[in-house]
């Protein structure tokens, strides 16, 4: 008889997928390598910079939070490093470095840490820290780019598209849709975001409904307000930081609903949100805010739409109403 | 994989939703399945079955003849025990299963000869309670792993509007092959089964389901149905998605049928009985020949395995015997399981006896599975994508651990089957199934303080 040592003794399953939470977030880097790219060509070695200081800040932030909370260490998984590249995606290339590097602090140890790391925080960190350093360095955060030889115009498209029509000063269509625009440095580029988008689809990583949801629900938005000026909408499409909020910020695994319905609900929400702003409101930009408050919506819209165990019976209305019905007239008699 | 379609060959009625694509690692489909030798000994436990365990009616020093009732209780859902060699009883006392769980159990030497009882004789069946009585006296339990006595699901009544016999040959967990080769060498006593059950049950459809990934097995059935029931016959063959877990007993009503079991129902309360294939073909053989469950077929793989096989073993045959008749380890064992890799359980040594329900013994080296770091959950949703039962279990997960019974009770946990697919595709390589497990536990504690 064979003779054996030591077995291992554990609860199924036995077998494992491949797919790990560093995969994933690979993935997510990939996804939005080819952005990068086009920023630095767009806006020279200034984007690189800053992305690097936010990815090195952001990482030295988790490592030092969770050193000094004494949890274990979470760097590995490369969710600081997707959070840091976010975050300086949603940055003019311009800014001082020390801001950013502030910004990142202000996503991971904050918004990312404070509420218990990975998947417990209620809003998107790289968003939140967006909105604090908008609010809090206003000039630093809307100087854009003007000594490329790439951008024709220092004024973000969506400032002149704020009048409502398509006017003069415009940058082409197609300029627009390979990022020769001012903007933030990960935003201009509708053809990489896409790329990175696509990819991120084709991996199952995300799926198609929160980007295709929001996109759309700004795009009718704006066939209204635009009185049914297609180019108008393209404009609005493109500009902003639509795509790259829509493909990479809204569909954060840990600030976004699970369920399909819940993920369409969500991005008609944030898709409602942007298009007032960017048509009502002083700001030019509103995919941000859109989402960060979408975010804090995401528990109610989750308990809402969570689906009921197999095979639960449909609740019958009818029935329910006639029961009341019938016990009202019983207490009447 | 393409769906399955050829004529004659239904389609499922339910794709269903939820489920994982596990690699199928059918490696033994095409070993016919062999003939183990008398072991020297067999340990038979009174308890190879949910119900009541069963007395012994042997002592020590008894000669035995295989067929012979060695237990036996008066309990209703149970399962009598035969000897399944023909020797001396050497023992008689409690032992330990392969769950932890104390059992009596009979040993028997074995005398080499395997002389069957001769008083074994075809059981005279004219009604369906008869039928229902020699289901139970042929000691059978459902061979698919869960070992739940058959004859129980057979004893409704004609009033109970059950209509629909689903025999189940999906087959999904991974590795496991008897009941595709159930399917390939035993066709004929299959479908004169359902056909047997057809004629004292009064089901008005039978529906033989299996997987789409064994074309081969799809055919034959198919074939043996025209021969034994002509063309437009109450059975058909359904070709089902394969993926996991197809098998499970709610999938498979919803697949074949569309009919959803509702939480805490059975297949019966929405007209269905589901059954193993291997056990369709036993009732067969069982109504011809009177021979009880005293044998049944394993899958024996894995990479620590040398020779893969599908092995007939005498039930109650120590494992190790059966690894060693397969050629012994190849390489040391690293895990040995108890039926398959998505449900099957570990096991603590070999030195334990082959069951009713067994379906698989696989070895595996260390190394064959992957092994993921375990870190916190990031919220991506795959294991609520996945599971089948419509849960959320990475919530559950969260109530289970802080103990809230009130919002696991509504979590909807207690339907979960276990089927270990929210685990399997959990990034963060949470232990889920483990997690789902504390949540049931919760609330009976609280169910029990009230």
């Amino acid at each position: 008889m064979s003779v054996i040592k030591k077995l291992t003794v554990s609860a199924s399953p036995h077998v494992r997928s491949p797919q790990t939470s560093t995969g994933i977030m690979l993935d997510v880097i990939i996804a939005l390598v080819p952005a990068l790219i086009a920023s630095v060509v767009i806006f020279g070695y200034k984007a690189l910079l800053v992305t690097v200081v936010c990815v090195i800040s952001a990482v030295l932030a988790e490592y030092l939070s969770r050193k000094v909370m004494k949890r274990h260490q979470t760097i590995g998984d490369l969710s600081a490093v997707v959070t840091g590249l976010l975050l300086a995606f949603n940055l003019p290339s311009e800014i001082p470095l020390w801001i950013a590097a502030l910004g990142s602090v202000i996503a991971i140890v904050v918004v990312k840490q404070m509420f218990g790391g990975i998947g417990q925080n209620f809003v998107n960190p790289a968003i939140a820290a967006r909105i604090i350093l908008l609010v809090s360095f206003p000039t630093a955060m809307a100087n854009w780019a003007t000594d490329s030889k790439f951008v024709m115009t220092s004024a973000t498209p969506l400032a002149s598209l704020k009048a409502g029509e398509v006017t003069e000063d415009l940058p082409s269509l197609l300029d627009m849709f390979l990022g020769r625009h001012g903007g933030s440095l990960g935003e201009v580029c509708a053809l990489a975001l896409l790329i990175g988008g696509i990819y991120l689809i084709a991996r199952k990583v995300i799926s198609p409904v929160i980007p295709l949801v929001f996109v759309g629900t700004v795009a009718a938005a704006m066939f209204i307000a635009g009185k049914g000026d297609l180019e108008f909408v393209a404009y609005e499409i493109l500009s902003g930081g639509l795509l790259l909020g829509a493909i990479f910020m809204a569909t954060d695994y840990t600030t976004s609903p699970v369920s399909f319905k819940g993920k369409i609900i969500f991005a008609i929400g944030c898709g409602l949100i942007t298009s007032l702003i960017r048509i009502f409101g002083s700001l030019p930009e509103g995919v941000s805010f859109s989402i960060i408050l979408m975010n804090i919506f995401v528990p109610h819209i989750e308990k809402l739409t969570t689906a009921k165990p197999f095979g639960t019976p449909k609740r019958d209305k009818k029935a329910e109403k006639a029961a009341k019905k019938e016990k009202k007239e019983a207490a009447k008699a | 994989m393409k769906g399955y379609s050829a004529k004659g060959v239904l389609s499922a009625v339910v794709k269903g939703r939820g489920g994982v694509s596990v690699s199928h690692s059918k490696n033994t489909r095409d070993c016919s399945t062999v003939r183990m030798p008398a072991p020297t000994q067999v340990v038979l436990p009174m308890q190879q079955h949910i119900g009541a365990p069963c007395d012994p009616v042997v002592k020590v020093g008894d000669e035995v003849k295989i067929g012979q009732l060695i237990g036996d209780t008066d309990k209703f859902v149970s399962a009598p025990i035969y000897a399944t060699v023909s020797g001396k009883v050497t023992a008689v006392g409690d032992i330990k299963l392969a769950n932890g769980s104390i059992s009596q159990a009979v040993t028997i030497e074995s005398d080499g000869q395997m002389a069957m009882d001769e008083s074994i004789a075809p059981p005279t069946v004219n009604t369906r309670e008869d039928l229902v009585k020699a289901v139970r006296a042929s000691g059978l339990v459902g061979l698919g792993g869960a070992g739940f006595p058959t004859h129980v699901k057979l004893a409704f009544g004609p009033d109970k509007n059950i209509d629909t016999l689903v025999v189940n040959a999906a087959e999904c967990e991974p590795y496991i092959t008897v009941d595709y080769r159930e399917c390939m060498e035993n066709s004929t006593n299959i479908i004169k089964g359902c056909i047997t059950l057809q004629k004292f049950l009064g089901f008005k459809k039978v529906i033989v389901a299996v997987e789409d990934n064994k074309p081969q097995a799809i055919q034959l059935l198919s074939e043996k149905i025209k021969e034994f029931a002509g063309n437009d016959s109450f059975i058909s063959v359904m070709a089902l998605k394969s993926k996991y877990p197809q098998g499970a007993e709610k999938m498979m009503v919803q697949s074949a049928t569309g009919r959803k079991v509702p939480p805490g129902k059975l297949p019966a309360d929405v007209g269905c009985v589901v059954m193993n294939v291997a056990s369709i073909a036993f009732i067969e053989r069982y109504l011809e020949t009177g021979k009880p469950l005293v044998s049944r077929s394993v899958t024996v793989d894995g990479s620590a395995i040398r020779s893969p096989k599908n092995v007939r073993v005498p039930i109650g045959t120590s494992l190790s015997d059966i690894i060693e008749f397969c050629g012994g380890f190849k390489e040391e064992p690293f895990k040995i399981i108890a039926g398959g890799p998505m449900m099957g359980s570990a096991l603590v040594g070999t030195d334990i006896p082959l069951l009713k329900q067994n379906n698989a013994i696989l070895a595996f080296a260390e190394g064959t599975f992957n092994v993921k770091p375990e870190r916190d959950c990031i919220r991506c949703g795959r294991c609520a994508q996945v599971c089948p039962m419509s849960l959320m279990p990475t919530l559950i997960a969260r109530y289970a651990k802080s103990k809230e019974a009130d919002k696991l009770e509504d979590s909807g946990v207690m339907v979960c089957m276990e089927c270990g697919s929210c685990a399997y595709v959990c990034p963060a390589g949470l232990p889920l199934v483990q997690h789902m497990r504390l949540a049931k536990s919760v609330i009976r504690e609280a169910g029990a303080k009230k």
